[in-house]
């Protein structure tokens, strides 16, 4: 600018080379500066320490299903009778909204451990107790938007969009499971 | 007067000394004493001035509520159940600050409807109309991280599902969702960072209602005529024509919201959040608060997980961009005979997604609602566009003081011309 003595000629690209300099370690900064606030937000070290459950399986018997609390959510594990493991494997799985098969979904036949959490958007779906409304498929049902889930957690009609989660397990004995 | 010091007309020299210096006074007078007002307001534009009362009244009950409440999940229900059973009348600021929250949806959508009918959003006021979007968001924001607060089976549920609305989107929701939760689930961070948003978002929508008001008192206020004042025989000093109308309907709104404090104040609520929450079991019937029940029903009219939550986020972001879709020059509805059907036919629609919203979805419910959620998007996406074409208005009084004093309506050539500038 002419104004104050410089030569508008040559001055303008370094100005504009200036402008876009400070406006990139200005637009860093803020960046470095946001992370720590974001990253404070996310789950803090205790609450992910907090990963693992152990659960004894000896006492639930067949058709029977428990639910215990692991990271703050309830896990469904059912001991599955042979006509609702028979059940679950005779769907042809590509009829199904979100195809897996049974076997891909259980480590043990007759145990079915699930994340009680539907996919739709977080209720918890009704079917541990024997007197509950398992819905048109005998597994769960969902009553905030009405999700049926069959004898394998596989979600078959309904808004879920995904089956109810396998959480990560592993047998350590052949009655107990550790889950995380 | 010396220099650099403002020109006051105060006499009282306590007051001139401090305007002089900080002309606070001379800005209070112009903006809210000598402001000049469309003389024929009606009741409908009280709803301004009581959203703001309200807003006061929850800030200020809510300072109270905090004094005495604790954010952790082992406590929060039982210093709740404290407040009302053994603060000194903590029940009233309780039930206050509870039913307040009520008491401002339903005067800021008697607000928003106001605008819609009378064409309000139309320039030059879009910013402003904007800005009460942003509002309402904000407001939305607010109310539904306070419900969940109290930590009952309803704040816990409505808190799962609203946060998992994110889930839906692609990519990002999870991430998402983990920065609302603080963890894998709604739990103790979650509950600790609501708390600090909803102590914060209150004085966030104070800056916004500020520049609400600022923009307002650029482009003058509309009026149920939707014409311009076109000089003072057109308008009124604010104080004290206004602030005496204010005043009568700030009683009137004092009596309604004081009925239901002292003789209903648990009729708008869920009694399920009397229940402290339980994450292992969900209610058989989970509701949002009736201000969302709308929103609520047009994400359950869909079937399909993200077109539900993009549709529920669309059905107010699509006021955002109103005052572009409604393009007809005629602002009142009461010289559009077309559009007003058209529109108390959406406020209809909008009063039957409220009340399905609280309905299971199943049967005819689902239809309804579905029937409800396309007049509501066809409305501003369809018929407001195309009615701005086919739409013969009705002809326009020649000035607001010609309206109110008598005389008749401009010959209908001069009238159908474009919206004239004051
Ligand atoms: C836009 C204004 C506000 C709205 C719409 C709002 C809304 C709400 C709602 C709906 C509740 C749940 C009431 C219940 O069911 O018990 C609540 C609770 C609460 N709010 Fe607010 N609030 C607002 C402003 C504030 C402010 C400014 C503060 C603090 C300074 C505050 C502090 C609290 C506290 C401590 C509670 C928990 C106690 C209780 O549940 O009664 N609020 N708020
Ligand atoms: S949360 Fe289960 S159906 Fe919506």
């Amino acid at each position: 600018m002419t104004d104050n003595g410089h030569a508008a000629t040559d001055g303008a690209p370094r100005r504009d080379f200036l402008m876009l300099v400070t406006g990139a370690f200005a637009a860093v900064g803020v960046g470095a500066i946001a992370w720590p606030f974001i990253a404070s937000l996310q789950p803090a070290k205790d609450t992910l320490a907090l990963a693992s459950t152990d659960v004894e399986l000896a006492p639930i018997a067949e058709g029977q299903a428990i639910t215990v609390m692991w990271r703050g959510k309830p896990v469904f594990v059912r001991n599955r009778t042979a006509k609702e493991i028979q059940e679950a494997r005779a769907v042809p799985t590509n009829s199904l909204p979100d195809p897996a098969t049974d076997q891909s979904r259980v480590q043990k036949d007759q145990w079915l451990i699930l994340v009680g959490i539907c996919t739709h958007l977080g209720c918890v779906p009704t079917g541990q107790r024997a007197t509950d409304a398992r819905g048109d498929y005998g597994g769960w049902f969902c009553p905030c938007h009405g999700s049926h889930y069959d004898t394998s957690g596989r979600i078959r009609k309904g808004p879920a969009p995904r089956n109810l989660d396998v959480p990560q397990y592993a047998f350590t004995s052949d009655t107990k499971i550790r889950i995380g | 007067m010396s220099i650099g010091l403002h020109n006051s007309e105060f006499k009282n020299p306590v007051v001139r000394w401090i305007d002089q210096r900080m002309p606070v006074f001379t800005m209070m007078q112009k903006e809210y004493g000598t402001f000049p007002t469309p003389k024929n307001f009606n009741y409908f534009w009280n709803f301004g001035a009581l959203a703001m009362v309200t807003l006061m009244i929850m800030i200020a009950t809510g300072i109270f509520l905090s004094m005495h409440y604790a954010a952790h999940t082992s406590l929060a229900f039982d210093s709740v159940e404290r407040i009302m059973r053994d603060v000194n009348f903590g029940w009233l600021i309780r039930y206050i600050h509870m039913n307040g929250a009520s008491m401002f949806f339903i005067v800021v959508y008697i607000h928003i409807f106001r605008g819609m009918y009378y064409g309000s959003y139309k320039a030059p006021r879009e910013l402003l109309w904007m800005l009460g979007v942003v509002i309402f968001l904000l407001m939305m924001a607010t109310a539904f991280m306070g419900y969940v607060l109290p930590w009952g089976q309803m704040s816990f549920w409505g808190a799962t599902v609203i946060t998992n609305l994110f889930s839906a989107f692609p990519v990002v929701g999870n991430f998402i969702v983990e920065l609302l939760w603080g963890g894998f689930s709604v739990d103790n961070p979650t509950l600790n960072r609501f708390f600090s948003l909803h102590y914060l978002l209150p004085f966030v929508i104070f800056g916004v209602v500020f520049l609400h008001v600022a923009a307002l008192h650029i482009t003058g206020s509309n009026n149920p005529l939707g014409i311009e004042p076109k000089g003072p025989q057109d308008t009124l000093p604010f104080h004290p024509y206004y602030t005496a109308k204010d005043s009568v309907g700030l009683v009137v709104y004092f009596i309604v919201f004081a009925v239901l404090v002292f003789f209903a104040p648990n009729y708008l609520g869920h009694p399920d959040n009397y229940i402290p929450a339980n994450p292992l079991v969900t209610p058989p019937h989970i509701v949002p608060e009736w201000y969302f029940l709308p929103y609520y029903a047009i994400l359950r009219a869909v079937p399909d997980k993200l077109g539900g939550v993009l549709l529920m986020f669309g059905s107010i972001l699509v006021w955002f961009v109103l005052p572009w879709l409604d393009r007809s020059p005629v602002r009142s509805m009461r010289f559009r005979p077309l559009a007003r059907i058209f529109f108390l036919l959406w406020t209809v629609c909008f009063l039957v997604l409220l009340w399905v919203g609280a309905k299971p979805a199943e049967g005819t419910y689902v239809l309804i609602a579905r029937i409800a959620t396309a007049y509501y998007f066809a409305y501003f996406l369809v018929i407001l566009p195309m009615l701005a074409k086919f739409e013969r208005p009705l002809p326009l009084p020649e000035s607001i003081s010609r309206a109110v004093l008598g005389g008749g309506p401009l010959p209908m050539g001069a009238a159908a011309k474009p919206m004239e500038k004051a």
